[in-house]
């Protein structure tokens, strides 16, 4: 699996980290999503698929 | 293809239902589950006479907001403004009623405010208001109280004065601005006048503000945007007045259903007071089940695009209906059921969609954990003093909820 996102469309809801977040964390100055890990281990896949299906502003984006 | 698009007005589309089945105050109006089946994207008329697109199916509902063609810009023509809370469409509307690049640049200089960690640091603050507040409830024991007065409304009133740096000695005044802003039913005029007060009050605020600004947000905003000459004063009494209004009713009302729903269905109680971890899905779930937005969101099409099979022509308006799309059995099996622990209650739509998504829904998340979870652990006997249909609730406003709550314990 590989992630990437489009930080610019992010309108910082926090449910990614809040999905996953050993993936996704939040920028200190204005909560836009930080990417922690580009390649999580199998064992995050599954929330991070749901990070993705669950952000509004469709930032992340997932390759299997 | 796009097949024959019907553009005619049909005479008299019916108004948004917003009135529950009789007997299920918990249920969304059943016109939306017909509508859901025959008509998703449909037509409904307007306290104004006008009309509005009603879009009422969940892969709809997602689509529209999360397509920036459809506009959140309530100057311009053709937004559905008629019956919306708030009403007017002024210059310092605030960042919810704009499109991007505007309402980036405004969101962002709060969303830091707002983001997962900063809210769970606030979580001890929170347990600790929730628990003066159960502790002066337990002393009322024996005579019913009004859960609303006594707890739902306190909390996220006192924590949103708190962060915006609003006296909390000024709720009176503030409640009852909010209140009025969000009914249904007041006139038109009666809504100016309040939103004029609200304005006058908040006005003052920051003026005071600026010549003494706290460590918080209104504090935060003056020294590092209206110092700097990024945004006006009367942008900060707009951002004040927008986190104010938006922080009270909505979390408050969740607490007063959810707190009602798991009275009335103690095996799930039992059930959250044995498993505490279940806690988090259980309050997705109660968002989802209850949808407490009743108004909205609304858009307008910037140009013509196709929703559903139905052509949305530029200048036309849409108001899409967030319980409907909670309820779509499409998405969520046996939607009409509660289930704390149904495996993707997260996908529900309360909190709205696309990049005007509830910028307080973490605040939010974290009052309905802590106090759901403290009503139920200490206060185990807690039932409603009267009725199911005694209860008043609130289909005369855009917050669905109990205006008053009476519970015994």
């Amino acid at each position: 699996m590989k992630i990437t996102i489009d930080a610019e469309k992010c309108c910082a809801a926090g449910q990614c980290v809040l999905v996953a977040p050993e993936v996704f964390d939040q920028r200190d100055e204005d909560g836009v999503v930080v990417l922690l890990d580009a390649e999580p281990p199998a064992e995050q896949h599954d929330a991070v698929r749901e990070a993705a299906a669950i952000c509004p502003a469709a930032v992340i984006e997932v390759q299997e | 293809m796009t097949e024959m698009i019907d553009t005619t007005v049909p005479a008299a589309p019916a108004p948004l239902p917003v009135q529950p089945p009789s007997g299920c105050p918990f249920d969304p109006p059943t016109e939306f589950g017909t509508l859901r089946a025959e008509e998703p994207i449909s037509r409904i008329s307007l306290p104004d006479g006008s009309w509005s697109w009603l879009a009422t199916r969940y892969a709809d509902i997602r689509a529209i907001l999360g397509d920036t063609r459809f506009s959140s810009d309530t100057t311009l023509h053709g937004y559905p403004l008629s019956g919306m809370t708030g009403g007017a469409s002024t210059k310092n509307r605030g960042f919810i009623r704009m499109d991007p690049p505007e309402h980036t640049r405004l969101r962002r200089m709060v969303t830091r405010e707002f983001m997962v960690k900063r809210v769970e640091a606030l979580r001890p603050e929170i347990q600790r208001l929730t628990d003066e507040l159960c502790d002066a409830l337990e002393r009322r024991a024996g005579e019913p109280v009004d859960l609303v007065e006594a707890l739902a409304l306190p909390v996220p009133s006192l924590v949103i004065s708190l962060l915006l740096g609003v006296p909390y000695d000024d709720h009176d005044v503030f409640q009852r601005l909010t209140g009025k802003l969000l009914s249904r039913t007041i006139a038109e005029d009666e809504r100016e006048a309040a939103r004029g007060e609200l304005r006058d009050y908040l006005d003052q605020l920051v003026t005071a503000k600026e010549k003494e600004p706290g460590d918080d947000i209104l504090g935060r905003l003056i020294v590092e945007q209206q110092q700097t000459g990024e945004i006006t004063h009367d942008e900060v009494a707009a951002f004040a007045a927008l986190l104010l209004v938006a922080g009270h009713e909505t979390t408050a009302n969740m607490i007063g259903l959810s707190a009602l729903t798991l009275m009335r269905s103690p095996e799930t109680a039992e059930r959250l007071r044995r498993e505490p971890g279940l806690i988090r899905g259980a309050v997705e779930e109660l968002l989802r089940f209850h949808s407490i937005i009743r108004n909205g969101p609304r858009r307008v099409a910037t140009t013509d695009i196709e929703i559903g099979g139905r052509l949305i022509r530029a200048g036309e308006g849409v108001v899409v209906a967030v319980p409907s799309g909670n309820r779509d059995a499409t998405v969520f099996e046996a939607p009409d059921r509660l289930d704390i622990a149904r495996p993707n209650s997260q996908h529900h739509v309360a909190f709205g969609y696309g990049i005007h998504q509830c910028l307080g829904q973490a605040l939010a998340r974290v009052e309905l954990q802590v106090v759901i979870a403290t009503l139920l652990r200490r206060f185990p006997t807690m039932r409603p003093a009267v009725p199911l249909d005694e209860i008043p609730f609130r289909t005369d406003m855009a917050i669905y909820g109990c205006h008053s709550l009476p519970v015994t314990w």
